[in-house]
């Protein structure tokens, strides 16, 4: 062999050591012992090895999401790349940047139904943001480097670099990653300015105006959040935030109206309705923000800030699009204010106020914590008190009504320290996802909130947690039922809880135990802050187990083709306002 | 407005440079399939052997927001180099060629002659009781062609599906 010619595995390596790669999260098989070999034989990069591939994929994304560095998975042919098909669907619906490796069968067997052969490329096309099949040694390392910048740049998104085992044994040449540029892809980061400018004058003019921000904010990196912040302040608006967006302006703030959407707050869905300029950055008007489009903030101009062209008007016809990142088209609009010494009409906006202050007295989150039974409300409150203090907090979460809670009951401070699944809406995310935050912070207080039908998904994951002794906290509002299906069907199935309760379940405690974590469980209200000062107290893995309420209800709710000032409440509503029709069919 | 339920849908000629490499077929079909949208027509060549690039001319249809959504999505596949609407982007020629067989004997047989001289179609192929005619056109001088030699014995045609390009002196 040349002196300069490696093996395909070898290559794979030295190419991700170039990427900047510490960890990666994988699970091996017949396709990937080459790479496993040579891993082995290295100290560069650390193999996490958890236990089911969707874990793996998670695990990547609460890393990506984080640390804003590519999370890196590396998974054997078949069964193994099968399963990472929900974890890469999951990264595409919420722009997370992941690489995922998969094994192949060699070259020469491709298409005939060999052993534990599957048509990755095929499966995976429509759920990443790009794919490849390498065919020859000597493109590897060039299409490692291109995956990472894919990954990473412009809308982030997962990556699959399906590696049939005989490349991996082949030996080729290494070309490191800045000889590698690309012919199509070049995403634009700089928005149009004589768009920045007509919204900078949209907004001078605005007498309601809103913020109305999202993930995209978090992808542009924390200096978007910044600028942000910044800018909210200084032109003195309210501002609102998807769910994936939260920790991109503080929550703290007195300008912040809460997260708005299907379950989000009061003040945030009407001033969102009423609105007169509605200035959307690096959010996609999903249908659960929108509720009817019809009746979607009927009387705004809208302004659009998105780096993927094909957000825009997708679902909304916006006045004033500007394609470009976050961070670069602030950085822009903030001088165009600036110097255009942008005034708005501060009479007008006390007005705006004075209104959104009167939605506020609503008190739309309101709850009661009375009896012997813990609110799930007030559980995730405590949690917040509890913690709300400390520095580098970061809390994950499952699917469903918890999802909800923590979204309206803990406040975050700052971007990438919030993980949950938005898009894809994934039970058996947060286990996972907290694992892989905790690999990039080992120091730092990683908690799932998570439902306990949610967690079942992935509990498998305990025991990774148990192999790298990661002190990751399981919060679980364990309501016995799939919650948030229950409620729909209270809401428009007549209370047939069809499969909807959650039957057998474990011990939780002892669950916990036998990972050789902690157990911990909460019954009654009195009992809640002595459990989460016992679970931060420890230095180990913990399950608590909370026990909640098991017929509370997440409100407020906009039900599935609603208009915005058609929402629910309380359960009193429920009644009064039947959903209609045309919300049955929706999901 | 929100919602463009109202408004009319229109027949659109999008042409698409792409790298030609594995996949980059599945990948515009995946995306119109997953996504809903119409092909009315789909073809695809090499066209620069040396930049190693294809060429997709694809016939759709859609509302103006439809439009303007498939031309964002092709354009963020990372193969694709351009996209281009020549609907929209001036004018544009437009051709199709089709390999139309009939079969028969007697005054039909003369009579698809006949038509087929009208239509400038060529013939590729007789037997005693057959032709093989090529025609190339637009879609509707193809359709109307082989609407007529429906009665006069059609039984086979083959059709490329539409490729376009810009009037003028400006490449794509
Ligand atoms: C049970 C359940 C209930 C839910 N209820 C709600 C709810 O009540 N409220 C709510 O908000 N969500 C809710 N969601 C989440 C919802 O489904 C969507 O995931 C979420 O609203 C999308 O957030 P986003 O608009 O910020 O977009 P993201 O999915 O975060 O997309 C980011 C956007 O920003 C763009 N972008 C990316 N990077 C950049 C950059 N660098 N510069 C510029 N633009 C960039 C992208 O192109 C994209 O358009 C719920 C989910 C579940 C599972
Ligand atoms: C993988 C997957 N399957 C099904 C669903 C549909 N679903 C959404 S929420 C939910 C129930 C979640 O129950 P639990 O984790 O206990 O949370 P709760 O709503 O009770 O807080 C289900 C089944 C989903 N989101 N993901
Ligand atoms: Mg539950």
């Amino acid at each position: 062999m040349a002196s300069n010619q490696l093996t395909g595995a070898e290559i794979l390596l030295k190419a991700l050591v170039d990427q900047g790669v510490d960890e990666i999260f994988g699970y091996p098989g017949g396709a990937v012992l080459p790479i496993y070999d040579v891993l082995f034989q290295q100290n560069a990069i650390r193999h996490i090895l958890v236990r089911q591939e969707a874990g793996a994929v998670h695990a990547a994304e609460g890393y990506a999401r984080s640390t804003g560095k590519v999370g890196v998975v590396l998974v054997t042919s078949g069964p193994g790349a099968t399963n990472s098909v929900t974890g890469l669907t999951d990264a595409l619906m919420d722009s997370i940047p992941v690489v995922c490796i998969t094994g192949q069968v060699p070259t020469h067997l491709i298409g005939n139904d060999a052993f534990q052969e599957c048509d990755t490329t095929g499966i995976t096309r429509p759920c990443t943001k790009h794919n490849y099949l390498v065919k020859n040694v000597n493109d590897l390392a060039r299409i490692v480097h291109e995956a990472f910048h894919v990954a990473r740049s412009g809308r982030p998104g997962p990556v699959v670099i399906d590696l049939p085992k005989d490349m991996a044994i082949a030996s080729g040449t290494y070309v490191p990653p800045n000889r590698v540029g690309h012919k199509s892809y070049a995403p634009k980061v700089k928005g149009d300015l004589d768009a920045i400018k007509r919204a900078v004058e949209l907004m001078a003019g605005a007498k309601k105006p809103i913020f109305y921000c999202g993930g995209g904010v978090i992808n542009s990196g924390p200096a978007a959040s910044k600028l942000l912040t910044q800018f909210v302040r200084t032109t003195g608006f309210p501002c609102t935030l998807t769910l994936m967006g939260l920790g991109a302006f503080p929550a703290s703030d007195p300008q912040f109206l809460g997260m708005l959407g299907m379950h989000g707050t009061y003040e945030a869905n009407l001033a969102m309705n009423q609105c007169d300029v509605m200035i959307c950055i690096g959010a996609r008007f999903d249908d659960r923000i929108t509720g009817k489009l019809a009746a979607f903030s009927p009387g705004s101009k809208k302004i659009h800030v998105d780096i993927d062209q094909s957000s825009i008007n997708k679902n909304v016809r916006v006045d004033v699009p500007i394609v470009g990142d976050v961070g670069h088209v602030l950085e822009d609009m903030i001088k165009v204010w600036k110097s255009s010494q942008a005034k708005p009409d501060q009479n007008a906006l006390k007005a705006w106020w004075k209104q959104i202050d009167q939605w506020r007295a609503r008190d739309c989150l309101k709850y009661q914590q009375k009896g012997d039974i813990i609110k799930p409300q007030y559980a995730i409150q405590r949690l917040y008190e509890a913690t709300k203090h400390l520095d580098d907090v970061y809390i994950t979460t499952e699917v469903g009504q918890h999802q909800m809670w923590a979204a309206q009951f803990y406040g975050f401070e700052k971007p990438n320290h919030w993980m949950t699944s938005g898009g894809l809406g994934t039970m058996g995310y947060g286990l996972p996802a907290a694992m892989g935050v905790q690999i990039a912070h080992p120091d730092a207080l990683v908690i799932d909130i998570a439902g306990e039908a949610s967690i079942l998904m992935n509990i498998q994951e305990m025991s990774t947690i148990a192999q790298y002794r990661l002190p990751v906290k399981a919060f679980i509002l364990n309501n016995e039922y799939m919650g948030m299906v229950r409620q729909w069907q209270e809401l428009l199935h007549g209370g047939r809880y069809a499969e909807s309760y959650m039957a057998s379940l474990p011990d939780f405690v002892k669950l916990a135990e036998s990972f050789g974590a902690v157990g911990l469980r909460a019954e009654k209200p009195g009992e809640v802050d002595d459990v989460i000062a016992e679970m931060l107290k420890c230095d180990k893995a913990v399950i608590a187990d909370i026990k909640v309420d098991k017929k509370e209800n997440c409100f407020p709710m906009i039900p599935s083709g609603s208009a915005h000032n058609e929402m629910l409440l309380g359960p009193g509503d429920e009644a009064e306002k039947p959903v209609n029709e045309d919300g049955m069919v929706l999901v | 407005m929100n919602v463009t339920t109202t408004a009319t849908t229109n027949r659109h000629t999008i042409a698409v440079l792409v790298d030609n490499e594995p996949g980059v077929l599945a990948r515009v079909i995946g995306l119109f399939s997953g996504r809903g949208y119409n092909i009315e027509s789909l073809t695809v060549a090499e066209v620069k052997a040396v930049e190693n690039l294809s060429r997709i001319t694809i016939v759709t249809s859609g509302t103006p927001m439809v439009i303007e959504q498939i031309k964002a999505q092709l354009s963020r596949l990372v193969p694709v180099h351009k996209v281009s609407d020549l609907t929209l982007e001036g004018p544009a020629v437009e051709r199709e060629l089709a390999l139309v067989k009939v079969a028969g004997k007697g005054d039909k047989r003369v009579e698809s002659l006949r038509i087929a001289d009208i239509f400038r179609a060529r013939v590729l192929d007789s037997t005693n009781e057959s032709f093989v005619f090529e025609i190339v056109g637009d879609t509707g001088k193809l359709d109307a062609f082989i609407r007529l030699m429906q009665p006069l014995g059609l039984v086979d045609v083959s059709r490329t599906g539409v490729v376009a390009i810009a009037r003028g002196a400006e490449a794509l």
